[in-house]
């Protein structure tokens, strides 16, 4: 009864879906505001529909409902309450219905949210994601179900895979998705925007804290990625280019690059044919991830069960939201007229540049992950696009965007006076060299590879230089606005992040050994000592364990236990790193196979601030939280939005 | 304007390269999960590595051309190496083509006390401490096969433990083609 009830609720959320779209969109279009006011409760029906279905299908899971297919092959008996329920979401059907649930609730906040908006154009952008609803509520019920019987039940459940047991990923898939989906409500607006015609400056500003929301939670999602692979894969490795973190990452970089752009809209009224593909761009990519993923042209380690009909299913959607949006630029933006011109060295060329460079990057990267499946599909022969190209075409762009954010942060619309702050951006640059160095040479004692220094400065530079204006404001006792404060943590956060990456790529040092017990073995000045293996059950695995302690100098530092599991039903064995964390490195082991005598093969690692890559994400995503409370998001300003509708200006008071 | 339409343009070229892959996909004619060796067809990489029976020899490519070899990747740090073993020992019985093993990554004295506790499959072992030549074969992770011709071309690759079956199905036909007794 459950399942059917789950059916039948995402049924009626698809139906109300469509409700939402059509009223939205038809009433806007015809001015009918009563057709209009409709939107909302639809809205708010959709979600509820959506919960119910979502809410049904947990129930399932933490019941042991292994008549129900999806629960049968991604639960057990013994799986703990905590996976079963990160399960729900663990498998092609499931996360679909993530999906939509993400879907509803981010379009139930720009409902509850919008009041402000022009009532036209709010419907207009709740019609689109009604539209988008009803495409992903379809695609879930005609092709992959995740309430479908299985006649007869299964006794018990294939398990969870074990790949997918930890906390880190029980969060990690939502986190993306939020900020996957969260690209939807900026190509919503942009939609909207074509539709009626009316790209301003209020218009980019209502779209900039759904931008960078969504930003932030795709910056946190593909940082909690890259912390599970980490140590879950059990390579130590934090970023492998595979196709599907490829396929979140080309999003972020458009997003990253539509924040910006949104900018120059706002506030100089220029850039808005750029910022409106790059709105489309955003989304497209997400809805792209979504097709490689699940359509099994890619191969990866996340790759869902691989379906063609499904492929054409998804295709036929991505084709009709990205073409039909595309053509609709391709009327409209001819028609957009720039506001203002601007100096070669001004903010706005800064920005141009910045935007030149994110997207360079993600088309190079795009390229990279296409290109196999080009050259297979035509049979011209079987290839893989591996890491080198990956960092080589992503360090080109990258360099240069990180060494100009430094200054580009201070430059001033129009035309910029860098004259005033020439000798204090020097001054700090030769700073962040002299303090390179000193890392370099007094930290590691060597320069390390050719960018090692040059990485390191700039990460310093970036960070010295996203402080200046918040330290001046303070010394004056200004205060500074919201989203000046969060832009100076943010990009505060991508000097941790580049100092980060620099330090772990210039200095790892990675050994594999094989250990009896009682043997040590040092690399990077840390002795690790090999005590010996036992036993350990867990709930639905049974593992082997091993005690390393690591010394330095004589005292010891760590006590790691690292295991070796093998999960009951599906029998993968799956190593779980010991970790031994310090805020300037991490010492990594990992348990390798059993080489017989009581000898383990081990692989230990040394890696020299890698915390600050994930640190640096975190502190970028806690920039965007900062500018998203700014005031001026929040403030109604009634002058500046015409009521188009008699009801619009009632709301506001 | 046309130039507005340029992105929808590009897209629906893409679109089609997928509705493309995808038909192929459903049809059988395209298996994207196949990893085939970017080497297969093409001249083996050479190699000169010291052996590890005898450091004071060489295992070198060049003395091996002139007739069909079969080269093993494998360590003594590698798990799946010694689930291989018994079929590498299989082959070398009645395989009828000489194995050449490249001990990778790995310390002589335990690569000689495992040859010597589990049998020693091979004619010639080369040992490649710093990983060079398994870079140069493309070598991802341990055990990888390879089959070369007696003119030095790799015919086939297996990644991972091989067996008898796989033996069969991507090595026995090119050694009987090219006449590998």
């Amino acid at each position: 009864m459950i399942p059917e009830l789950g059916t039948f609720a995402l049924i009626l959320a698809m139906l109300l879906a469509a409700a939402q779209a059509f009223f939205g969109l038809a009433g806007a279009h015809r001015n009918r505001l009563s057709w209009m006011q409709v939107v909302t409760p639809a809205v708010t029906g959709v979600w509820v529909f959506v919960a119910l279905a979502f809410g049904l299908l947990t129930w399932s899971f933490i019941n042991h409902d292994f008549s129900v297919n999806y629960v049968a092959t991604n639960s057990n008996s013994a799986l703990p309450l905590m996976y079963r329920i990160a399960a729900v979401w663990g498998a092609h059907e499931g996360s679909l219905l993530l999906w939509i649930m993400i879907l509803a609730t981010w379009t139930l906040l720009v409902a509850a949210l919008s009041g402000s908006l022009p009532v036209a154009f709010r419907a207009r952008v709740l019609g689109v994601l009604g539209l988008i609803g009803v495409g992903f509520t379809s695609f879930t019920l005609l092709t992959s179900s995740p309430f479908t019987r299985l006649m007869p039940a299964a006794m018990d459940g294939a398990d969870l895979n074990p790949l997918l047991q930890d906390p880190a990923l029980a969060i990690h898939p939502p986190m993306l998705y939020i900020g996957y989906v969260g690209t939807s409500v900026a190509f919503a607006f942009a939609v909207a925007a074509m539709l009626s015609g009316r790209l301003d400056a209020p218009w980019a500003r209502w779209t900039r804290p759904w931008t960078v929301a969504a930003w932030m939670c795709l910056t946190c999602g593909i940082a909690l990625g890259s912390w599970w692979a980490y140590y879950v894969l059990g390579w130590g490795g934090w970023w492998f280019w595979d196709p599907v973190e490829n396929a979140s990452f080309m999003p972020w970089l458009t997003t990253t690059a539509l924040i910006h752009s949104l900018a120059v809209t706002e506030k100089r009224g220029m850039f808005k044919s750029w910022t409106l593909l790059l709105a489309i761009f955003a989304f497209s990519l997400s809805l792209l991830g979504t097709f490689l993923v699940r359509s099994g042209v890619l191969v990866s380690v996340h790759a869902f069960a691989s379906d063609p009909s499904r492929g054409l299913f998804i295709l036929a959607l991505l084709l009709f939201f990205i073409v039909g949006s595309l053509t609709l630029y391709a009327i409209r933006a001819p028609t957009l007229k720039s506001e203002g011109g601007f100096e070669l060295v001004s903010r706005e060329s800064f920005l141009l540049l910045n935007n030149a460079l994110l997207i360079a990057a993600a088309g190079l990267i795009l390229v990279g992950e296409l290109w196999p499946l080009l050259m297979d599909t035509f049979d011209l022969g079987k290839i893989s696009v591996g890491p080198p190209y990956f960092n080589m075409v992503f360090l080109v762009p990258a360099l240069p965007l990180v060494a100009l954010l430094g200054v580009g942060m201070h430059a001033g619309w129009k035309r910029a006076m860098l004259q005033s702050r020439r000798r204090q951006l020097l001054t700090l640059a030769g700073a962040a060299l002299a303090l390179a160095l000193l890392v370099a040479l007094g930290g590691y004692g060597s320069i390390g590879m050719p960018l090692t220094v040059v990485g390191l400065t700039a990460g310093f530079f970036v960070m010295a230089s996203a402080l200046i204006e918040p330290v001046e404001a303070w010394r004056r006792g200004q205060k500074l606005p919201r989203a000046a404060i969060g832009m100076a943590i943010a990009h505060f956060g991508v000097g941790v992040f580049v100092i980060g990456v620099t330090g772990v790529v210039s200095y790892k040092v990675e050994k594999d050994v094989s250990l009896a017990p009682g043997e040590s073995t040092s690399i990077a000045g840390y002795n690790f000592k090999y005590l010996g293996t036992q036993p350990v059950v867990g709930p639905n695995y049974e593992a082997v364990e091993a005690r390393v302690v690591i010394s330095r100098g004589g005292s010891v530092v760590s006590d790691l236990a690292t295991q070796k599991r093998v999960y009951r039903v599906q029998r993968n064995p799956m190593t779980h790193a010991g970790i031994a964390v310090a805020w300037n490195r991490d010492l990594f082991v990992a348990l390798g196979d059993d080489l017989g005598g009581g000898k383990w093969s081990m692989r230990l690692q040394y890696k020299p601030l890698v915390r600050y890559i994930w640190l640096g994400a975190v502190v970028m995503a806690l920039g965007g939280l900062v500018a998203i409370l700014d005031k001026r998001y929040r403030v109604r300003r009634t002058a500046e939005v015409p009521a188009l509708a008699p009801g619009a200006a009632g709301k506001r008071a | 304007m046309w130039r507005y339409f340029a992105p929808a343009a590009a897209f629906l070229v893409l679109g089609a390269l997928f509705a493309f892959a995808l038909l192929r996909i459903g049809q059988g004619k395209l298996d994207v999960h196949e990893i085939q060796s970017p080497l297969i067809g093409r001249a083996a990489p050479a190699f000169a590595l010291p052996s590890v029976t005898d450091p004071t020899q060489l295992v070198d490519s060049r003395a091996l051309a002139g007739k069909m070899y079969v080269l093993n990747v494998w360590g003594t740090w590698c798990g799946g190496c010694r689930e291989e073993h018994s079929a590498l020992l299989a082959i070398a019985r009645t395989g009828g083509v000489p194995l050449i093993g490249i001990d990778w990554k790995d310390e002589r004295d335990l690569a000689v006390q495992y040859l010597a506790q589990l049998g020693n499959p091979y004619q010639q072992v080369g040992s490649d401490a710093d990983g060079r030549t398994a870079i140069n074969w493309g070598v991802y992770g341990a055990p990888e096969t390879f089959l070369v011709s007696a003119t030095g071309t790799v015919l086939a690759k297996h990644i991972g433990p091989i067996t008898e079956a796989a033996w069969q199905e991507k090595f026995v036909p090119h050694l009987k083609a090219g006449g590998g007794r």
